[in-house]
């Protein structure tokens, strides 16, 4: 346990001083993967840990995002512009998507979720004064007591604040009474309604709490960019967040953060010696679905000789 | 707007109507057999017209790519059921559908790096190239072409499947595809050629729309979309379904972009959430387990 | 006495087909009632049908004086009702310990506690033991599912009906496929729960049948067709004709 902490120190440390040693490339790459880590490990408590397997979470991304950018255009750049808000929309947005889609489970449910954040992807494409195909631009970053934000260097602090407050709380999670009782219905859904769990309050409850996480993820990704379009919301985007919980590692929260990495620097690393990063990242998907399905971590896991 | 707006309104979602079931048909038929929504099945549209692309750069021979295409992506689908799908099987459906995803990124890659990614056009065989005059307005041929055409293929699909023994078998392995294989057929061989006649439909989508809509790389990602709805609307494993749903779909985007252009697009995913909400089957899917 | 489970009337149709066609049947507290019936009898689906899990067409359930009729599996879990099932019903990735906790905490306090921890839930943890004790599974708390033996796995199968602290009992054929020691010891173990919990057990193995039951209800296409003492039944010839008959009998 003390080398755990050790580790997840080091990382910290490492993540934070990142920004001394190296260029304004790299560290905006670090930041997005953070975000995008944010984004993924929420989506991990619904697929790793609740077993549902949802292919419409950048509708709370995008809602998040869209929030964010409208309430600091509008409303003054503070925090609860830039955060609260956003957070809270991402949140209802859940309970009324949840609410529809817990009824349905497997396929059904994939395409129920698909439906719903395309939905809004219609919306904003569609709707001149959330700016259509263009989206939102020229947002600014929340003004916070003392802090400037728009320097790189504390920008990165925030980001890394949030990924790491974001892992805290779902490694809390996880662990709760309710994380186990998630567990419990993922394992056998039917039996713990069998033995009395009113399985459907759980499930939204998850679907929320994962919501609200997306929505402050796709807030955070507004405040980076500076814009948001609506392809936050197309189903690729949930797409991409599913490949990156995968190839981390389905239920084990860091994958979701490892697996952004590994996502972000294929597409930038890679693309700066081939063409076809694309390629090779369908092919490790694939690769991993059909022989490391507990991607890395599992793979690391069993390296190390640790129980899964 | 004149008559001759209206017809070439409702011909144009005719038109693509008739491609959206060339294309769900086989996703429908896949997904009632063996359970799984292949994601990549957008890819087999996108090949199908890069193949015709590819045939008609060779030959100069716009039929003889109506040929070639979807014999290649049918073969291209035989191989991804037997080499990649098949040893999954017995894991959850779940992960079939994860790995088709994978599936999109690496077709879209390989057809970019053979073919780059600039929107490439095919040009309709020189009979239809020319337009027809219809209550005086101009509708191109090709378009009347496409829609005979699949109108030609629903009756040659239903007659398989209705009428011969290979669409019996098709149907109960629709059905219950574990009871079938208990009665003494090789439902795996069943499985793949469902796969692969699914694979080739779609492709013969994809090159058959060449004309229309040309080709470009994520063409396969963004029709996909479409024809899960057809699918979903027209029920999950139902032929009837593909042909009424897609024919559906097809007028409501073109009516839809016409009389509701703000919120058609939403409009219809509405539809689709409503119907796996309201009615997960579908208009003709047999009901659920 | 009032009954504790009153099923008043009972139907239902699968298509054309009655699987139940009218089964009344009054359970007293305490007792130890075992259904008994040729295959297709019926009596899974009375299960289900009292359990939630399926709707009669026809008919009423009543526990307790409370029409439970139609609720949902979770609420009737929740009236008291607890059940195990004929084809092993486990939580295959998780272990004993974790199996019997998360039933015993099925009443639902403290499961939404986010930030808690499973080790300050020290009720449904100390059930979990009492009742790994009972079936007998003491020693392998820590051991996943998919480590127990067949005969190990039907017994956390009752186990894990047992931890909700049930008022009413369903074993649905506790003993299947199970071989002659591990049999005995599932009815020692039967045997061996408080009197307080009444007991409604679905059972082919007749001499697990007359060990236990107080009182057994024959049933034979969706219909009780005796209900009796098990000397009365044992001694009826309908019985003996439709379901013991061909067989040698004890």
């Amino acid at each position: 346990m003390k080398w755990r902490v050790l580790g997840i120190a080091l990382v910290l440390a490492a993540v934070l001083l990142f920004p001394r040693v190296a260029g304004t490339y790299p560290v905006k790459l670090l930041q997005e993967i953070l975000i995008w880590g944010i984004f993924a490990m929420s989506l991990d408590l619904l697929m790793g840990y609740a077993g549902m397997v949802s292919f419409g979470h950048s509708a709370f991304f995008g809602v998040g995002g869209y929030v964010a950018a409208l309430a600091l255009t509008h409303w003054g750049a503070n925090a609860a512009s830039g955060l609260l808000v956003p957070a809270v929309a991402a949140a209802l947005a859940a309970l009324v998507i949840g609410y529809f889609s817990i009824r349905v489970s497997g396929v059904y449910f994939i395409m129920l979720t698909l439906a719903f954040s395309q939905m809004f992807y219609a919306v904003t494409f569609q709707v001149a004064w959330l700016g259509a195909e263009d989206g939102i631009v020229g947002v600014p970053r929340p003004r916070l007591p003392g802090v400037d934000l728009n320097r790189t260097g504390v920008f990165h602090v925030y980001v890394a604040a949030f990924a790491l407050a974001t892992s805290l709380v779902l490694w809390r999670i996880v662990r709760s009474p309710f994380g186990h009782v998630l567990r419990g219905i993922h394992d056998n859904e039917a039996r713990m309604q069998a033995v009395g769990y009113a399985v459907n309050r759980y499930k939204l409850l998850a679907f929320v709490i994962a919501g609200t996480l997306a929505g402050v993820a796709g807030a955070l990704y507004t405040q980076f960019v500076g814009s948001i379009t609506p392809e936050a919301f197309l189903w690729r985007t949930s797409g991409e967040a599913l490949l990156m919980v995968i190839i981390g590692g389905t239920g084990t929260l860091l994958g979701g953060l490892l697996g952004a990495g590994a996502f972000i620097l294929l597409q930038s690393l890679v693309s700066s010696y081939t063409e076809r990063w694309m390629l090779l990242l369908g092919l490790t998907f694939i690769l991993f679905v059909l022989f490391a399905p507990g991607g890395i971590v599992g793979a690391i896991r069993g390296r190390i000789g640790l129980r899964a | 707007m004149l008559v001759s707006d209206l017809l070439a309104q409702a011909l144009n979602g005719l038109s693509y109507g008739v491609l959206l079931f060339l294309l769900s048909v086989g996703l429908t038929l896949i997904f009632g057999m063996l359970d799984i929504v292949n994601l990549a099945h957008g890819s087999f549209y996108m090949l199908g017209a890069y193949a015709g692309l590819a045939t008609v750069a060779a030959t100069g021979n716009f039929w003889l790519a109506l040929l070639a295409a979807p014999l290649a992506v049918g073969l291209i689908g035989a191989a991804m059921e037997r080499a990649v799908l098949r040893p999954l099987y017995r894991r959850p459906p779940l992960d079939q559908v994860l790995l088709t995803f994978g599936f999109i990124y690496v077709f879209e890659d390989v057809v970019k790096s053979i073919w780059g990614g600039t929107i490439r056009s095919i040009a309709p065989p020189d009979v239809f190239a020319g337009s027809v005059r219809i209550f005086g307005g101009a509708f191109p041929s090709y378009r009347l072409f496409v829609i005979a055409f699949g109108l030609v293929m629903a009756v040659v699909l239903w007659l398989v499947i209705e009428r011969t023994r290979l669409g019996a078998i098709i149907r109960a392995g629709v059905y219950d595809a574990e009871m079938t294989s208990g009665m003494g057929i090789d439902i795996h061989r069943v499985f793949t050629g469902v796969f692969a006649a699914g694979a080739a439909l779609g492709g013969l989508s994809g090159v058959i729309a060449g004309p229309i809509q040309s080709a470009q790389p994520p063409m396969g990602a963004a029709i996909l979309i479409p024809a899960l709805i057809v699918v979903v609307v027209g029920g999950l494993g139902s032929l009837k379904g593909s042909l009424v749903g897609s024919l559906l779909i097809g007028q409501a985007e073109v009516w839809g972009k016409v009389w509701l252009p703000n919120i058609s697009m939403a409009m219809i995913y509405f539809v689709m959430a409503a119907v796996v909400l309201l009615r997960p089957q579908g208009l003709f899917g047999r009901p659920l387990k | 006495m009032t009954a504790l489970l009153e099923l008043d009337g009972l139907t239902r149709y699968f298509g054309a087909l009655g699987a139940l066609n009218g089964v009344s049947l009054h359970l007293a507290p305490r007792e130890r009632r075992a259904i008994i019936g040729p295959n297709g009898a019926g009596k899974t689906t009375l299960f289900n049908v009292i359990t939630g899990h399926l709707a009669p067409s026809h008919g009423r359930v009543l526990f307790d004086g409370r029409d439970i009729t139609g609720l949902p599996p979770h609420r009737v879990a929740q009236h008291g009702i607890a059940r195990s099932f004929q084809r092993t019903n486990l939580f295959p990735r998780l272990t004993v310990l974790e199996n019997l906790r998360l039933a015993a905490a099925a009443d639902g306090r403290g499961s939404y506690s986010l930030f808690g921890s499973v080790a300050r839930l020290t009720a449904p943890l100390a059930r979990a033991r009492e009742v790994a004790e009972a079936v007998g599974l003491a020693e392998r708390l820590g051991d996943e599912v998919g480590r127990l033996s067949y005969g190990e796995q039907r017994q956390l199968e009752v186990g894990v009906a047992l931890a909700t602290r049930p008022q009413l009992l369903l074993l649905d054929e506790p003993t299947a496929g199970m071989s002659p020691e591990e049999t005995q010891r599932m009815t020692r173990l039967l045997a061996a729960v408080p009197r307080e919990v009444t007991i409604l057990i679905i059972e082919h193995d007749m001499d697990v049948v007359f060990s236990l039951a107080d009182r057994i209800s024959v049933l034979h296409y969706g219909e009780v067709l005796v209900d009796g003492t098990p000397d009365a039944v044992r001694t009826d010839p309908r019985v003996y004709e439709v379901y013991l008959g061909g067989r040698d009998d004890a």
